[in-house]
């Protein structure tokens, strides 16, 4: 390049939604956070434990019982979540701003009739399979919007019909890696000046028997007994978590000219996709990333570590080698919320420093450590189950 | 000396490398005689029993098979086959190197009927639910489905395969993810954050569940029969569109790098835009203005004037309301230019490629601009007199290109329009 770019603009985090199995909004987060609350359940899909979705009133932001009638669960959960964040950064209602808001959002897909899915099973498994017969029990009994409650990009379609998003939208899938991946395009837009406000984030809903059916196909399932995922490196897994969380990222200027008050700035998200094909190859990734960051050599992290393995070992022994660094897992407190689990990791980042503390360890084996005092920046890290390693700085305004 | 530069002073976006699969066949030479002589990949579905079915055809790619079968399966190899023809026109990078970013518009994935039933089966009983399947799942007997049913599995596929650079991006915007994923190209090469970007859409998902659930929202032609005569964009007696399978790629570069390398240019990605319709799931705002604003964001993104599109390469699925909002909402944008600009579906012939579609058709906006001859919108027999387009009716037309308008709609207001040059404007 022979031309000089024009500098980066500052992105600040101005608004942040999260839903979870703790509660919703911040205030709540924050004191579940501190009081060292996880919110498990080992009975409704035993031997699977799973993080249930707190009690919420969609009401408060998807006011149209008809629009929540068409979505699925992982809708209402996103769509809600957002709403928070658009409260937060006190941008609800304001068509202007809306009608230009950009919008990443990560999905998976919605879930399946199960009632309809195993009817179908079963009739097969009695002899009942004629050539049409798949076809007429589908035309028959599937919900004609169900399809709209599965489609991955309908989460952003809800969130434009309730809320108003209406500038760009797009979705990105891929489990974990979607979402990093969402808050790097995001940053790179607005610091490009290619936009100039951005919602971003995913929503998951955990409490589903399909989505454990797909992860027990590769034996990623935590069974019979909750522990810590620093904890599990006997009898690995994650346990499916149910979650929303968005983010309101904005170019300090244009936070600035609306008086909008910043949680923190976001500095940098990068990201990469290591072929697991040898030992250590995540210790490898996540190290080569590091130094993108620009970090000295102590600090706080906060990691999405999923507590399956080989990759959470992994992960251990990337982190041994930051050992000033004080090390928070959302995969304990909150479960696997796959897509979520970043933008979570981002939000208690910008949560943490915005009040001026980081919440206490939540960790028997010793790995995460006490901090005192106001963290001026904080490293997030997201390493996929299967695939995708990422890393964030979201740091103090000063 | 500066470098080339646009009008807005961003890097121009060239595209020096395409690839192609759709009904009609593999490659950017067998699908443009086809479609230049009007045929039609439109066929009566063998892959799966059709009995039962209210649409029984489809633009299937029964050329290509993968085995064991799946519709992800699919999409992946036809992605593989439209990548590999791109690269080999672009001979960038080295094997297995490309030097820059995928960006890939998928359908989302999920488990699909064969891999369910086979689970069904393995219960071994006939009356059970998910929690019975859920037993059997793990152990390492269906291990392989875990990966094969994750979303990020064909971008991981083709990332390892072709050697992207980075974190490989997935994407849906339903029928406007081919579009979308051009658009992120472009995009990261104005940032000067890549100097090529590999952009792909593909779509191998044809298969029973998804033909009911078009089918159930009543988007489907029933015109079963014949199967060719089914896509009629723009026509009075259209009642729907016709899914369909393929894969778009495109090789962008910064005009500097392709310049730098002595590469040939195929043509020009001058604008994008992108704007989202809060109104409905599946239908467009009734005044058009999201449509309407999108065209004329790309527009404004190119630096051109509604007079200097020539062609408009629709995005014309055939159903009644698509096509009738999408000749409402141009003609405000283009006014009295309008009867001007010939105006095509690809649809008729090679059916909605849903994922695909947006990069599948930008490959055929490149050729026709290429060619100098815009490709017919073919069973125009009954044209809609509320659609007062100078559709290219049947027969492939001569005619001078040179900026085309692209346009892909979809469910979830999604709306994108890409403008192609054969120059840097």
């Amino acid at each position: 390049m022979t031309e000089q770019k024009s500098p980066a603009k500052e992105v600040w985090i101005t608004g942040i939604g999260i839903v979870s199995s703790l509660g919703e909004g911040l205030d709540a987060h924050w004191d579940a956070l501190n009081a060292g609350k996880i919110n498990v359940d080992d009975k409704r899909f035993a031997p699977y434990i799973v993080h249930p979705l707190a009690p919420v009133t969609f009401d408060a932001q998807i006011p149209k019982k008809g629009d929540q009638r068409q979505m699925e669960a992982w809708q209402r959960i996103g769509t809600y979540a957002a709403g928070l964040a658009l409260d937060s950064a006190g941008v609800k209602g304001n068509k202007e701003i809306l009608g230009r808001m950009d919008m990443i959002v990560a999905a998976g897909g919605g879930e399946r009739d199960i009632a309809v899915d195993a009817a179908i099973l079963c009739a097969d498994a009695k002899g009942n399979s004629s050539p049409g017969f798949l076809n007429e029990r589908l035309m028959n009994d599937l919900r004609p919007t169900l399809f709209l409650a599965q489609l991955s990009n309908l989460l952003a379609g809800n969130i434009a019909i309730v809320h108003g998003v209406c500038g760009t939208s797009r979705t990105f899938m891929g489990e974990e890696a979607a979402s990093i991946d969402a808050a790097r395009i995001a940053l790179a837009r607005i610091e490009a000046g290619q936009s100039d406000i951005a919602l971003v984030g995913a929503a998951h809903n955990g409490e589903r028997s399909d989505l454990l059916v797909l992860y027990e196909f590769g034996d990623f399932n935590l069974t019979e007994k909750f522990s810590p995922v620093w904890q599990r490196e006997d009898r690995s897994g994650f346990a499916l978590g149910s979650a929303g969380c968005f983010l309101v990222l904005e170019a300090r200027e244009h936070a600035e000219a609306r008086g909008a008050k910043p949680y923190a700035k976001l500095t940098k998200v990068v990201a990469d996709l290591a072929q697991r094909k040898q030992p250590g190859a995540v210790t490898k990734s996540l190290e080569a990333l590091w130094p993108k960051l620009g970090v000295g050599d102590s600090g706080t992290l906060i990691t999405g570590a999923t507590g399956v393995e080989p990759v959470t070992s992994d992960e251990k022994a990337f982190l041994r080698q930051h050992p000033g660094f004080a090390v928070r897992a959302t995969g304990t407190i909150f479960g696997h919320t796959l897509e979520t689990q970043f933008p979570l990791g981002l939000a208690l980042a910008a949560l943490s420093i915005s009040r001026g503390a980081l919440f206490p360890p939540n960790d028997p084996t010793g790995l995460e450590v006490e901090k005192a005092g106001s963290p001026d920046q904080i490293v997030v890290v997201g390493a996929g189950h299967w695939q995708g390693e990422g890393m964030a700085l979201v740091e103090a305004i000063k | 000396m500066s470098a080339p530069r646009d009008k807005l002073g961003r890097p121009i976006v060239v595209v020096t490398g395409m690839g192609v699969v759709t009904s009609l066949g593999a490659g950017k030479q067998d699908n443009w005689a086809k479609l230049t002589a009007g045929e039609s990949g439109i066929r009566t579905v063998t892959r799966f029993p059709i009995d039962g079915l209210k649409t029984t055809m489809a633009g299937t790619v029964d050329f290509v098979t993968v085995d064991p079968f799946s519709s992800t399966g699919l999409s992946e190899r036809l992605a593989e086959m439209a990548t590999g023809e791109a690269l080999e026109q672009a001979a960038i990078g080295a094997k297995a190197d490309f030097p820059g970013p995928l960006f890939l518009a998928v359908a989302p994935v999920e488990v699909e009927w064969p891999q369910r039933l086979e689970l069904g089966r393995a219960v071994g009983r006939t009356e059970f639910g998910y929690e019975d399947m859920l037993r059997v799942s793990g152990g390492g007997r269906f291990t392989a489905y875990h990966r094969r049913f994750m979303f990020g599995s064909i971008a991981s596929h083709l990332a390892e395969t072709f050697g992207t650079k980075g974190s490989p991006i997935s994407l849906s915007t339903a029928c406007a993810s081919g579009a979308t994923a051009i658009q992120l190209g472009v995009e990261a090469i104005r940032r000067g954050e890549a100097d090529a970007a590999l952009c792909v859409g593909t779509d191998g998902s044809v298969n029973p569940e998804a033909m009911v659930r078009f089918s159930l929202l009543s988007a489907l032609s029933t015109q079963n029969d014949p199967p060719q005569a089914a896509s009629r964009p723009f026509s009075k007696n259209r009642d729907g569109f016709v899914m369909a399978e393929g894969a778009g790629a495109m090789v962008l570069e910064s005009y500097e790098s392709a310049i730098a390398r002595g590469a040939k240019i195929l043509g020009v990605v001058a604008g994008c835009g992108e704007l989202t319709d809060s109104f409905h799931r599946t239908r467009s705002s009734p005044d058009g203005k999201p449509i309407i604003g999108c065209m004329r964001k790309t527009l404004a993104d190119a630096g051109l004037e509604p007079e200097q599109i020539d062609h408009i390469n629709a995005h014309g699925t055939a159903t009644p309301e698509n096509d009738k909002m999408e000749y409402n909402t141009t003609a405000v944008v283009f006014g009295e230019h309008l009867p001007k600009i010939p105006v095509s579906s690809n649809k008729s012939m090679v059916g909605h490629t849903i994922s695909a579609a947006g990069a599948v058709e930008a490959v055929f906006s490149l050729l026709t601009l290429e060619h100098q001859r815009i490709p017919p919108t073919i069973n125009y027999e009954i044209p809609d007199p509320a659609i007062l387009f100078d559709v290219v009716g049947n027969k492939a037309r001569d005619a001078k290109v040179t900026a085309v308008m692209s346009n892909s709609f979809g469910f979830g207001g999604q709306n994108a329009s890409l403008i192609l040059t054969r120059e840097p404007v």
